[in-house]
């Protein structure tokens, strides 16, 4: 299986030069192989959120190269990068960030607005999205009025709205229970069933140990446990 | 995917745009209603200035060249008969007239008339042609009487013989026309003695040149040309006037408080808003547009509103608000029924400062936190 | 219905709203008869001032008042009327 993303000892510092200075990734060299499950597994604080913003191309390392397949990210200018988010990469949120006000169908559009395609069609592709995850009976109902699964799987059918090739998760099941837990796995399987691509930040068991997971990568303090391959 | 088509971006943003401003209703229709009232009131003075200007430009025309005034001690004096055959004798005058007007107070209705004897009064002796306000507040029509106090302690009655149309009330208002006999009933005089002389010069471009001459015929007196009196005028509702003034600085200030609150920067809220934009793709420039969508969507309506509404307020409404004003602390004041007139160029300005201001306060501070990295709303 | 298409019917009814204004504008500028009247009437009488401000003789006729007539009280005396704020005095050019 070929390398979709594959990142060279990348490091990521916040307030760099300042008293506070704090380094969050400290030389982390990965792959992620296509259309394969990974879970970056570890204690909260040990880097692996900000391991995942710089791999969906949310934010530029310090140091280090991101590669996704041939192209290089970290040399893009902000438009290209912009560009490749909105192509490649779906997010899911740990607190979900449903724009509050805005009704569930609205928010599953969101990412697609920029693009210009007739309002008709997407509308038609939100609610086969919303059908899909089970909640279409939703689709009016302002974001901030879902209860916690609803509103993942809202988010989960946002990220999939530009038919992106990688969905990356951070901490998906941190505010669901253990019944909606093994749902959202479910719906992983589904996801790696047509072809996806998925990226899971976790210290969640019921999600490492899930026999969906293909790999699971250890984090501790910004680096990695396993040796990479 | 393919892209989609240019239009649709913009609409598609516009959509985005307005379910965002329809999420918070209330803060927004109060912000439109007041920033509307604002522009409400600055273009009411606006409408109402440039139509009071372009009436009495036009009716003006029609003033006399040149009125000339005796002054004694540096007040206004009656001035001799004698005098209009000499001024009639200067070169380019083609005849002087004299005139007799006065003012007269009304106890009973508190207003103030101006009464004056027309070159040719149309009427008896013993009748009366009164303007439209004078009808108004002496609550007096067409055959009835009205009863006037002359200086010498008896009184008289005038029969009203006409009402003058309503359309010259702001030329007209409080006038009280009687014949000659019945002005000099009134005020007392002799025929000997008149309240300024009119002349009429045919060549617009000797006015100077006569009142110089007549300033040396009559040294004392003052020679006021049409000219000036148009001037007069010019500066109705100027902005340096106390009115206007202080609606312009109130509508500056009331400005300078929404883009200060709003360049202070945004709420926490709406800055992790525009980072989950940034977060699931959009482009800073996709935030910016909605942001100048917002701004022009706020500020254009609340433009559009205001000066619609100061147009049916001026024209339709005959600038009712500003009725206490033009009345002051008088009792009669002109109906006024005006002929539209607005300054182009004006109404732009105000449509300029209205709408560009607060969409750059509305775009700029949105600029600062959209080129923030978008994982920032990750933690 | 999508929401900019409200507003598309919003910015529709504000242009009919600037057009009628206009054409009320033009319409009663074409009503000459009032102009007409009016300035027959100034020519007629020999009129020199708008009739707004009757509160005084220097308000009523600004520019037939002697230059002492708003002092006439005391020599320091303020403008006391509101008219004050509305016209300025004349410009010399």
């Amino acid at each position: 299986m070929s390398a979709l993303i594959e990142a060279r000892e990348l490091r990521r510092v916040f307030h760099q030069g300042r008293s506070d200075q704090v380094e969050a990734v400290k030389g982390v060299s990965l792959s992620i192989a296509a259309g394969q499950v990974t879970v970056l597994r570890g204690p909260s604080g040990s880097g692996k959120t900000s391991l995942l913003a710089l791999l969906g191309a949310m934010a530029r390392p310090t140091s280090g190269r991101i590669f996704l397949g041939e192209r290089e990210l970290t040399s893009l200018p902000e438009r290209f990068l912009t560009e490749e988010r909105r192509r490649t990469f779906g997010f899911v949120f740990q607190q979900f960030n449903l724009v509050p006000g805005l009704s569930a169908r609205e928010n599953v559009m969101l990412p697609a607005l920029p693009l210009g395609h007739p309002r008709a069609g997407l509308a038609r592709r939100a609610g086969a999205l919303l059908e899909r995850f089970g909640v279409a009976h939703r689709a009016a109902a302002r974001a901030d009025r879902l209860s916690g699964g609803e509103a993942q799987r809202v988010a989960i059918a946002r990220a999939l709205i530009n038919e992106p090739a990688v969905i990356i998760a951070d901490e998906p099941t941190a505010n669901l229970d253990s019944v909606l837990s093994g749902v959202f796995m479910e719906l992983v399987g589904t996801l790696r069933a047509s072809g996806k691509t998925i990226i899971v930040a976790s210290h969640d068991p019921l999600v490492y140990e899930s026999p969906l997971v293909d790999r699971v990568i250890s984090m501790r303090d910004g680096r990695l446990e396993e040796p990479a391959p | 995917m393919t892209p989609g088509s240019w239009l649709e971006r913009q609409r598609s943003l516009l959509d985005y745009t307005l379910s965002s401003l329809a999420r918070r209703p209330a803060k927004n229709l109060a912000l439109v209603t007041v920033y509307a009232l604002v522009v409400f009131a600055v273009a009411s003075g606006l409408f109402l200035g440039e139509a009071l200007r372009a009436e009495a430009t036009a009716a003006l025309q029609g003033a006399p060249d040149v009125v000339v005034q005796r002054l004694q001690a540096g007040r206004h004096d009656l001035i001799a008969a004698g005098e209009v055959e000499r001024l009639a004798a200067i070169r380019g005058v083609e005849r002087a007239v004299g005139r007799r007007w006065g003012y007269l107070y009304r106890p009973s209705s508190r207003a103030n008339l101006t009464v004056m004897v027309p070159e040719r009064f149309w009427g008896g002796d013993g009748e009366a042609v009164i303007g439209e306000g004078v009808a108004r507040v002496e609550q007096v029509g067409v055959g009835e009487t009205l009863r006037l106090e002359a200086s010498s302690g008896e009184s008289f009655d005038v029969k009203v013989r006409e009402v003058l149309p309503p359309g010259t009330a702001l030329f007209t208002t409080d006038l009280l026309l009687l014949s000659e006999a019945s002005f000099l009933r009134l005020f007392g005089g002799g025929p000997d003695r008149f309240t300024d002389i009119a002349l009429q010069v045919p060549n617009a471009r000797e006015i100077s040149k006569v009142a110089e001459k007549v300033l040396q015929l009559l040294p004392g007196s003052r020679a006021i040309t049409r000219l000036e009196m148009a001037r007069t005028y010019q500066s109705i509702f100027d902005w340096r006037g106390g009115l206007v003034m202080a609606l312009l600085s109130t509508a500056l200030l009331a400005f300078a408080l929404v883009a200060w609150d709003k360049a202070a920067g945004l709420s926490a809220e709406e800055r992790r808003e525009i980072g989950i934009l940034k977060a699931i793709g959009w482009d800073v420039s996709d935030v910016l547009l909605v942001k100048l969508q917002e701004g022009a969507v706020i500020s254009g309506a609340a433009f559009t509103l205001g000066a619609v509404g100061a147009y049916l307020h001026v024209f339709l409404g005959s600038a009712g608000l500003f009725a206490p004003v033009l009345e002051g602390w008088s009792t009669l004041a002109p109906r006024l029924h005006l002929t539209p007139a607005i300054d182009g160029l004006q109404l732009a300005t105000l449509f300029f400062l209205t709408v560009v201001p607060y969409t750059a306060a509305t775009v700029v501070p949105a600029w600062r936190s959209a080129t923030a990295d978008p994982d920032a709303v990750m933690r | 219905m999508r929401p900019s298409d409200r507003l598309l019917i919003a910015l529709l009814l504000a242009g009919l709203a600037a057009e009628a204004c206009w054409l009320h504008a033009a319409w009663r500028q074409r009503e000459v008869d009032g102009h007409r009247a009016a300035a027959a009437i100034v020519r007629r009488l020999g009129l020199t001032d708008l009739a707004l401000f009757t509160e005084a003789r220097y308000t009523r006729h600004p520019t037939q008042a002697d230059r002492f007539a708003p002092f006439q009280d005391h020599p320091g005396a303020l403008e006391h009327f509101p008219s004050g704020s509305v016209v300025g005095p004349p410009v010399a050019r």
